[in-house]
């Protein structure tokens, strides 16, 4: 099967139909990280380039994984060792990986739309894994994964999304995929750290955290970055986790059965108060295994492998 | 040397012609305009113009020549070629130059290089500050005797009140205008493109309407304090348009200008990390070209000129965060005038050529921008019915960062004559 597209670079511009065929790939690759032999040949034979131009540790170990599940040769450009210290443009840089003949490319930069910039120049497929302050899809889909483990669906929920929005390429995508399934969003937090157009996207604006959360059925809690402090958009880390902190006293706003979702790294004791970090209600390591099966399927349906060679 | 121009439709704005009329130049200056003179003229010296507009050379007063220091996106020759392709016989170039113009012996050597080439009169902008740095005033007085026709912050715009309040006092001993690139930095920010609902959703940083008008504002107000001729550098925000129109009616000696991406083009070109949609200001929203195009009508808007800001191939073809703001407008400024304000009727077409010859000649002080009989023989002539499509490759200019590529417009430069002598016939440079 397969998806009629060569990249993944956002989900704004990704259909339902495609989300869902996604996500059910996924639901069924996650089995195979069950296994005592986590291996299938599904992918043997291609070969893919993580190239992360800002750090990462989830996130690339996450793509890592889910291309050498499926037998795929992975390679890793560690960007700080590389000719981009010495000045390579980022045009050099991919015409060079593309001349060793990989088949897709994933990459992470803190540019928005430097990943569009290589899929617009090179015919392999590209994985965006996060481009600045624009989207990161597939956290996204994990995100998506998540919550319909645990509910059953998406159609008809409502998500509130806490935390530094503007400049989150999660919130953003969380935004796109949930709402073209049928979920409600939430843009809870701060004046300063939520887009003056947020207005006119199709989401519901909260400043006051009680509000926010109030009945949702999932609080999904972005890390707040220590540069905003000095930048100007924040008082202080105390401040900010005394009016938007998550305790467990205010996610018993939230419907009964809500859950607790964060794309890590958390800030504990800032954002996230560990009781909740810690409590039954957290997905935060179902989100990262959730992970890596959504990645296997992004890849499985980008390098087109057959659905066979995986149940085999 | 004669060169008899006949039956064209000659537009003198300065003078108020509009009629049909043939030109006479001799010896690099206008002799006549009239009816055609008695058969003494050598077949070889006329040239059948009907059906065209007969203008003062056009004029375009800000462009960036990039030489000295950053002749990889273009020099003082092939800015030239561009512009007499262009239309145009005079360019003020703008002073962010390295070294930076902000000195006698560089805006003479500029000089000297725009002579040298022949193509189109070069005119320096001096700098306002030493190095474009903010901190102490250039040599004004020296660069004036040098033959700088204005004084600019371009791209570095002077966030000292108190120093550009001295700078202004200063330009107004030698009556020249200074001319402002109005952008409150601090607002700015690290933003890249419009602020509004398409940064939002490409994750790009946003430049408010603000950051624009606050600056606008204080120029306006420190004009009134000094009283020096200040000129606003592309107004692209509708309240920028009405903060002038209002400094205007309170008698405030301001002047400002437009370019043709703002009153054409929206932030919506930025989707898909286009960076020949990235430019300084940034493209706004509809509503403002809507503001732009009707300051431009009821005359708050007093020049078009192009902000022509050649960058090499290599510089634009990046991530749209590291891509230089800015893009070239010499060769497609007259078509885009022609079909997209004066065709639909925005502006007639004397009141859009006023804006691209007396109007800018008036503003810095040099000649050019009228046909009246003895005026120097700077001549644009148009074919308004001449349909083309814009080509980047095919473009003068050393660099082809235009968001215009592929565009169809109606109205290119047929002949450009400097002083008398023809330099670019039918987008052809005559050596």
């Amino acid at each position: 099967m397969g998806l009629k597209r060569k990249d993944i670079l956002g989900l704004q511009e990704m259909s339902p139909d495609e989300i869902e065929t996604i996500l059910e790939t996924a639901l069924s690759f996650k089995e195979i990280l069950t296994r005592k032999v986590k291996k299938v040949p599904t992918l043997r034979g291609r070969s893919i380039i993580t190239l992360f131009f800002e750090p990462s540790t989830r996130t690339r170990t996450s793509f890592e994984m889910a291309g050498k599940i499926m037998s795929a040769d992975v390679s890793s450009i560690a960007m700080a060792n590389s000719s981009v210290v010495k000045g390579e443009c980022l045009k050099d840089t991919i015409l060079t990986l593309q001349a060793m003949k990989p088949d897709l490319f994933i990459v992470r930069h803190q540019a928005s739309g430097a990943p569009h910039f290589i899929a617009g120049m090179v015919k392999e497929s590209v994985i965006n894994a996060g481009d600045g302050m624009h989207e990161h899809p597939s956290q996204g889909l994990l995100d998506m994964l998540t919550i319909i483990e645990k509910k059953g669906r998406l159609d008809g929920l409502t998500v509130a999304i806490v935390g530094d929005i503007l400049h989150s390429r999660v919130a953003r995508s969380n935004m796109w995929g949930l709402t073209k399934m049928g979920a409600k969003v939430r843009f809870v937090g701060p004046e300063t750290l939520i887009p003056s157009e947020a207005k006119n996207l199709p989401v519901e604006v909260y400043t006051n955290v009680e509000e926010g959360i109030k009945g949702a059925d999932v609080v999904n809690v972005l890390r707040i970055q220590r540069e905003r402090m000095t930048g100007g958009l924040l008082p202080s880390t105390r401040e900010y986790s005394r009016l938007f902190g998550i305790t467990k006293e205010r996610l018993k706003l939230a419907k009964d059965n809500a859950i607790f979702m964060h794309p890590g790294p958390m800030n504990r004791g800032v954002e996230i108060m560990p009781d909740v970090a810690d409590s039954d209600i957290s997905m935060v390591t179902e989100q990262v295994t959730n992970g890596v099966a959504v990645r296997m399927a992004m890849l499985y349906h980008l390098l087109g492998g057959t659905e066979d060679a995986v149940v085999a | 040397m004669q060169l008899l121009l006949k039956g064209g439709r000659v537009i003198d704005p300065l003078a108020g012609v509009d009629r049909a009329a043939d030109v006479l130049v001799e010896d690099g200056r206008v002799s006549a305009v009239g009816a055609a003179p008695d058969a003494k003229i050598p077949a070889e010296c006329v040239v059948d113009v009907s059906g065209k507009l007969v203008l003062p050379g056009l004029i375009d007063m800000h462009v960036h020549l990039r030489e000295p220091g950053l002749e990889h996106k273009e020099d003082i020759e092939t800015g030239s070629r561009a512009a007499a392709a262009g239309g145009f016989t005079g360019v003020a170039a703008m002073p962010n130059t390295i070294p930076v113009t902000d000195n006698r012996p560089i805006v003479e050597y500029i000089c000297k290089r725009g002579r040298d080439v022949g193509l189109a009169r070069v005119c320096p902008i001096g700098a306002v500050t030493k190095g474009l740095l903010g901190e102490s005033m250039a040599e004004i007085g020296e660069m004036v005797e040098g033959g700088a026709v204005a004084f600019s912050d371009d791209a570095f715009p002077l966030a000292d009140s108190g120093l550009m309040r001295h700078v202004m006092e200063y330009c107004r001993m030698f009556n020249v205008p200074v001319i402002l690139h109005c952008e409150d930095k601090s607002l700015a920010g690290d933003g890249l493109m419009n602020e509004g609902l398409t940064s939002t959703m490409l994750g790009l940083r946003g430049i408010p309407d603000e950051v624009e008008e606050i600056s606008t504002a204080r120029n306006i107000l420190l004009a009134r304090l000094t009283g020096c001729r200040t000129h606003i550098a592309h107004v692209s925000t509708k309240g920028a348009v009405e903060l002038i129109r209002r400094a205007k009616e309170d008698g405030i000696p301001v002047t400002c200008e437009t370019c043709p991406q703002y009153f054409t083009l929206t932030d919506e070109l930025v989707v898909g990390y286009n960076t020949n949609a990235k430019v300084s200001p940034p493209l706004r929203t509809a509503e403002d070209v809507e503001a732009v195009k009707a300051g431009l009508a009821d005359g708050t808007i007093d020049v078009i000129a192009t902000d022509h800001a050649p960058h090499a191939i290599e510089e634009k073809e990046a991530e749209f965060a590291v891509a230089p703001p800015g893009i070239i407008g010499l060769e497609t400024s007259v078509g885009l005038v022609m079909t997209e304000l004066v065709a639909p009727g925005i502006l007639s077409d004397v009141q859009a050529f006023e804006k691209m010859t007396a109007t800018p000649a008036k503003i810095l002080g040099i000649p050019g921008g009228t046909l009246a009989k003895g005026a120097v023989a700077d001549i644009t002539v148009i074919d308004p019915a001449r349909e083309w499509v814009v080509r980047p490759e095919e473009l003068k200019s050393k660099s082809k960062n235009t968001p215009f590529g592929g565009r169809s417009l109606c109205g290119k430069a047929a002949l450009t004559i400097l002083g008398g002598k023809v330099v670019c016939r039918d987008g052809e440079i005559v050596e």
